[in-house]
């Protein structure tokens, strides 16, 4: 069972992705990251007004058996976040580009985006 | 390299995710913890043990060995009858919990955890040397040689009489051989469990487990890892060797001193626990449920009190979302001050302290869940 690597994101080697529209990058975790995590039973959000550094530690996501953090790919100020998947963290793993969204940011540099992985190479990363 | 069991190849097949369990390449999961979960408390399912030890003993002084060597009273056990029991350490620490069974007048099977076979060993093979001859008293590991595979849930006696009409009649903490169709040689089965649930374990030849397990799926039992084994015997309070249990902490502190028979005579450890029983002890295994919405308690986490005066009180030793409660419960042990039932405690996750309250044992019993 291969896992979804949509065409238009830009992934992090840590596994999450981002989409950006209007300066505004959305993040959230890949396929492969909730399928290898398995089922989310809960999520912990960054607070909105963050300041967060790429590839800071930014929020957790826990399984049955474990915990595990998530980075943020990109620098900026934390604007929103997805309190429905507070609600639901199962939404990560039914639709993890989706409703599963995990928060947005205002990025300080929308050319940080540039340097993350194309589709084709974070592909080729989870192989 | 780790050990495989011979169910290897089915787990793969099935595509299970493997960890490294002990030094076992074991399935932690085929599909979702909490589904196969969910299936052993409504239906059945289905478990590979193999990795788990076996010794026969035997002798004439056999009977009289195992009462010098586990905690609990093997004299009282019927031909076809077993109980769990513990072998300590001569200051009470326990090297591991394990059943016992009599299988005949003087011969005992015992079922011991995977990751403490050669310690087992050891101890007990220490002990026969410094009192009896192998003529008296013989030991074999047939770890090696047997595997093991458990079905419980409301549905495994139904499942079961499929395969043995006769093993289906066993009552619970009894063990029987019985011929299974299909397989060629007698298997050892007994109504026991480590899920709450019932059920049994059955014990064959290494050649003859995979055609059991398929025999199993086949009758309607659902394959289940190590993950959903976790998750179901911490709802029920069952202590896991390495969480609850370990050489410094005694039965009486891990809460299964019921298991341990003070007044049968010699027993390695013997001394220590008839100390601290008179002394009491100074901390107690508790269970405990999160009472809001929070992250999953685990292994580790600081315990502490509540109020004014609140402090470190000990420790969780098992944690998890409970998947039929659908909340953070888990185990641990603090100071026995603070081990009182519905006293509010906090559990401290990632720096931040989540409330939660001590819970009567079991966490998780079905009568509560029909209410």
């Amino acid at each position: 069972m291969s896992a979804n690597v949509p065409s238009d994101l830009k992934y992090a080697a840590s596994h999450e992705w981002v989409r950006v529209a209007d300066g505004v990058a959305t993040v959230g975790i890949s396929d492969h990251a909730q399928a290898e995590l398995t089922e989310l039973v809960f999520v912990e959000l960054p607070e909105v007004g963050r300041q967060l550094k790429a590839s800071d530690q930014c929020a957790v996501v826990e399984s049955v058996k474990t915990a595990s953090d998530v980075y943020s790919p990109v620098s900026g100020e934390v604007v929103e976040v997805n309190k429905a998947l507070e609600d639901n963290p199962g939404l990560a793993n039914d639709d993890p580009f989706g409703e599963g969204w995990f928060f947005r940011i205002r990025l300080d540099s929308p050319t940080e985006v540039d340097a993350l992985l194309s589709p084709e190479d974070y592909a080729a990363q989870i192989g | 390299m780790l050990k495989r069991t011979p169910l290897f190849e089915a787990h793969q097949k099935l595509g299970a995710k493997l960890i490294d369990f002990g030094g076992w390449e074991m399935p932690v999961q085929y599909t979702s913890i909490i589904e196969e979960h969910k299936a052993v408390r409504e239906t059945a399912g289905l478990f590979d043990i193999s990795h788990m030890g076996e010794f026969e003993i035997g002798g004439p002084f056999s009977g009289e060995f195992v009462n010098q060597a586990l905690t609990n009273d093997a004299s009282r056990l019927e031909i076809g009858e077993g109980h769990y029991t513990q072998i300590c350490n001569e200051r009470g620490g326990i090297i591991d919990d394990l059943y016992c069974f009599r299988t005949a007048v003087k011969s005992f099977l015992l079922v011991v955890n995977a990751s403490r076979i050669a310690e087992d060993w050891g101890a007990l093979v220490a002990r026969r040397d410094a009192f009896l001859a192998t003529e008296e008293c013989s030991m074999h590991d047939q770890s090696g040689d047997a595997g093991a595979i458990a079905l419980q849930g409301p549905e495994a006696a139904t499942m079961m009489r499929k395969l043995s009409g006769d093993a289906c009649d066993l009552a619970k903490n009894r063990i029987g051989s019985f011929q299974v169709a299909g397989l060629e040689k007698p298997v050892w089965i007994s109504r026991t469990g480590y899920t709450g649930e019932d059920g049994f374990e059955i014990i064959c030849a290494n050649d003859e487990v995979r055609a059991l397990w398929d025999r199993l799926i086949e009758v309607g039992a659902r394959p289940c890892g190590l993950g959903a084994r976790d998750t179901l015997r911490t709802e029920v309070c069952y202590p896991l060797y390495g969480h609850e249990l370990d050489e410094d902490t005694t039965p009486i502190e891990a809460g299964i001193g019921w298991s341990v028979a003070l007044d049968k005579g010699d027993f390695i450890g013997r001394d220590a626990l008839v100390a601290q029983k008179e002394a009491g002890v100074d901390r107690r295994l508790i269970a405990f449920k999160m009472t809001g919405r929070s992250a999953p308690p685990r292994q580790g986490y600081p315990i502490w009190s509540v109020g004014d005066d609140a402090k470190r009180i000990g420790e969780v030793t098992s944690g998890t979302q409970s998947p039929s409660l659908g909340i953070g419960i888990g185990l641990g042990h603090v100071s026995r001050e603070h081990a009182r039932r519905d006293t509010p405690i906090e559990i401290e996750i990632r720096g931040r302290r989540t409330p939660a309250a001590i819970c009567a044992k079991p966490i998780y019993s079905k009568n509560q869940s029909d209410t």
